[in-house]
């Protein structure tokens, strides 16, 4: 039996995909920084020197101490593992939530897609935020908080482009095939449709981490996410804000950490879409 | 069109009766005794009680979800702990300052984002576009409060040009709007960018190219009819960012909405107040939604005969 493939992309760019590498390099670094962060760090990210507080960028302290003297290049560095594990954990069980509800609405239909479509548009119309600040507000201010408010505000959009794409794909010869040879529902849609539909949902998911990445150092900013002294850099902004104008670099270092990992993941979910599914650059 | 607005507006309690059942079941599972915290740290165990029976707390959870429900429907959200009664006139006082926010973010998004995109568009793989496109990348990876924090510490305090914070007139409003505003103008520069390109492929453009008409003169009278849509629909796609980003935003300019209100009352625990401004905007994001498909459908004939 021949394994269905998909039509050959009409047109696949000239040699490597710039955004891909880019994404995939930097997300690489950030990965090994999450991993190895106590190592690589210059200094204990903990380490306060009342002696060397405020400090701008110096040989000793490349990028700067806070306003307790901690270095801030460290925090930085340990900091990766807290953003990183939140985005991916929020968009690992955002795909198996959303997959999950988006392929048994799109793939049966009748009744419970009707159901479940409903829930998804009830909660389209909280904005993600704000249903991250009502959820972190009632589970608390933790990592865990704000990885469940991130979780559950990426399912209802995830569930709705797949279900969308699984309805496409249900129509498929091959589907018609498949049932006409008695296979059951579940291997249909395991082993047919979903991966069928990986792509898109991986691109999806791609771009929600750097979604997350955002939602989450906000939710720190606003005191609402992963506590101090915890080095998590939206919280290392928030806590940051009364030095502005006295010491900016506390301000500038996080921030482009941020924007870096965002970048990562968007160049990646970008770079993603080129290679696969060139029709569709938005 | 008249058929399309009955329905949409008739979708709008069905919705908000099931946002308001979630909020209520996300509320009531917080952990701790609602009446003790809304009696204060120093009440006896007496006071608690009175509380509890004067909020109707003693009584059934089905019970007090019909008269929660029942409450909403003349307008009252419960007893606020901040306000020490119905939050609704408080919100409703600094609603104007989170609506002035958003409807100048989206003026800005298309004052700036079109025209960027067409720029974009126009001058294709040459410098103009390469820039453009870079900023756009650049914008969409940035955190927003990040670049407010980074506008306040250059234009007011660098430069001394506007107001860090607070609403001192219209110039407290440049900095959250700018700070706002720069993701949905990055969109919408994109998608206008790629619309352009688009069109500018199709037969009616090289028809008129043909008759004789100059490149700028196709870009005017044919191709800018179509770039509208795309600022429709990052819009329309967008409006959950805007209203959650304005919360972040009002919090970091001391901006005086109800996204800033709903903070504060995140951090009294003033749950009553946080579920009716959650509320309020999911009612805000159903009616921006719904002017959205209505202009979409002006801009759009083809939808509006579908």
């Amino acid at each position: 039996m021949h394994e269905v493939t998909p039509a050959r992309p009409a047109r696949r760019r000239r040699g490597v995909n710039v955004f891909l590498w880019l994404g995939v390099s930097l997300l690489a670094v950030f990965a090994l920084l999450a991993l190895f962060g106590e190592v690589v760090a210059p200094h204990d990210p903990n380490a306060q020197d009342l002696f060397a507080m405020l400090e701008p960028p110096s040989a000793a302290h490349l990028l700067g101490t806070d306003n307790v003297g901690r270095d801030i290049l460290s925090r930085i560095i340990v900091g990766t593992r807290y953003t990183l594990s939140i985005a991916l954990a929020s968009v690992l069980f955002a795909g198996i939530g959303g997959v999950a509800l988006g392929a048994i609405a799109g793939y049966f239909g009748g009744v419970t897609d009707r159901v479940v479509t409903g829930i998804i548009d009830l909660l389209l119309t909280v904005p993600n935020i704000v249903l991250a600040i009502a959820i972190a507000s009632v589970a608390g201010s933790s990592a865990t908080g704000l990885t469940i408010a991130i979780t559950a505000s990426f399912i209802p959009p995830l569930a709705r482009l797949v279900r969308g794409r699984v309805i496409e794909l249900a129509q498929e010869d091959f589907v018609a095939a498949s049932i006409t040879v008695g296979m059951s529902h579940t291997r249909i849609l395991l082993r047919h449709i979903l991966p069928n539909a990986a792509t898109v949902i991986i691109i999806e998911l791609s771009l929600n981490a750097g979604q997350a990445v955002l939602i989450g150092s906000a939710l720190g900013f606003l005191g609402l996410g992963v506590q101090p002294p915890a080095p998590e850099w939206g919280t290392m902004l928030g806590a940051s804000r009364e030095y502005l104008t006295m010491a900016p670099h506390l301000v500038i270092a996080p921030g482009i950490a941020i924007s870096l990992l965002v970048l990562a993941f968007n160049a990646f979910g970008d770079g993603l879409r080129d290679v696969f599914d060139p029709g569709s650059s938005s | 069109m008249f058929r399309f607005l009955v329905k949409r507006f008739a979708m709008i309690p069905l919705v908000v009766l099931g946002v308001v059942t979630i909020l209520f079941i996300i509320f009531k599972s917080v952990p701790g005794d609602e009446a003790a915290f809304v009696a204060g740290a120093t009440a006896t165990q007496e006071e608690i009680e009175a509380v509890r029976i004067r909020l109707g707390l003693d009584r059934p959870l089905a019970e007090q979800y019909l008269k929660h429900l029942a409450g909403l429907a003349v307008g009252d959200f419960g007893y606020s702990t901040t306000f020490r009664g119905n939050p609704l006139p408080h919100i409703v006082d600094r609603l104007p300052a989170t609506v002035a926010l958003t409807v100048s973010a989206i003026v800005l998004t298309i004052l700036a984002g079109i025209p960027a995109g067409i720029v974009a568009a126009a001058f294709r793989n040459r410098w103009p576009d390469y820039l453009i496109s870079f900023t756009v990348v650049g914008l969409l990876a940035v955190p927003n409060f990040w670049l407010g924090m980074l506008l306040i510490a250059f234009l007011s305090v660098n430069l001394g040009l506007l107001p860090s914070f607070g609403a001192a007139g219209p110039a407290s409003l440049v900095i959250p709007t700018l700070a706002l505003a720069a993701r949905l103008i990055a969109l919408v520069a994109r998608m206008t960018r790629g619309v352009v390109i688009e069109e500018l492929r199709k037969d009616y453009v090289r028809t008129a190219r043909a008759k004789g008409l100059s490149h700028d003169g196709v870009l005017r009278g044919h191709v800018l009819r179509n770039v509208m849509i795309p600022t429709v629909t990052v819009i329309g796609l967008q409006t959950g960012y805007l209203l959650g980003g304005s919360v972040v935003i009002e919090r970091l300019c001391a901006w005086p909405g109800i996204g800033d209100l709903m903070l504060t009352a995140v951090s009294v625990r003033d749950y009553t107040l946080v579920q009716a401004i959650a509320l309020i905007f999911v009612v805000s994001f159903l009616v921006i939604n719904i002017a959205v498909e209505i202009i979409y459908r002006f801009v759009n004939p083809r939808l509006r005969y579908a």
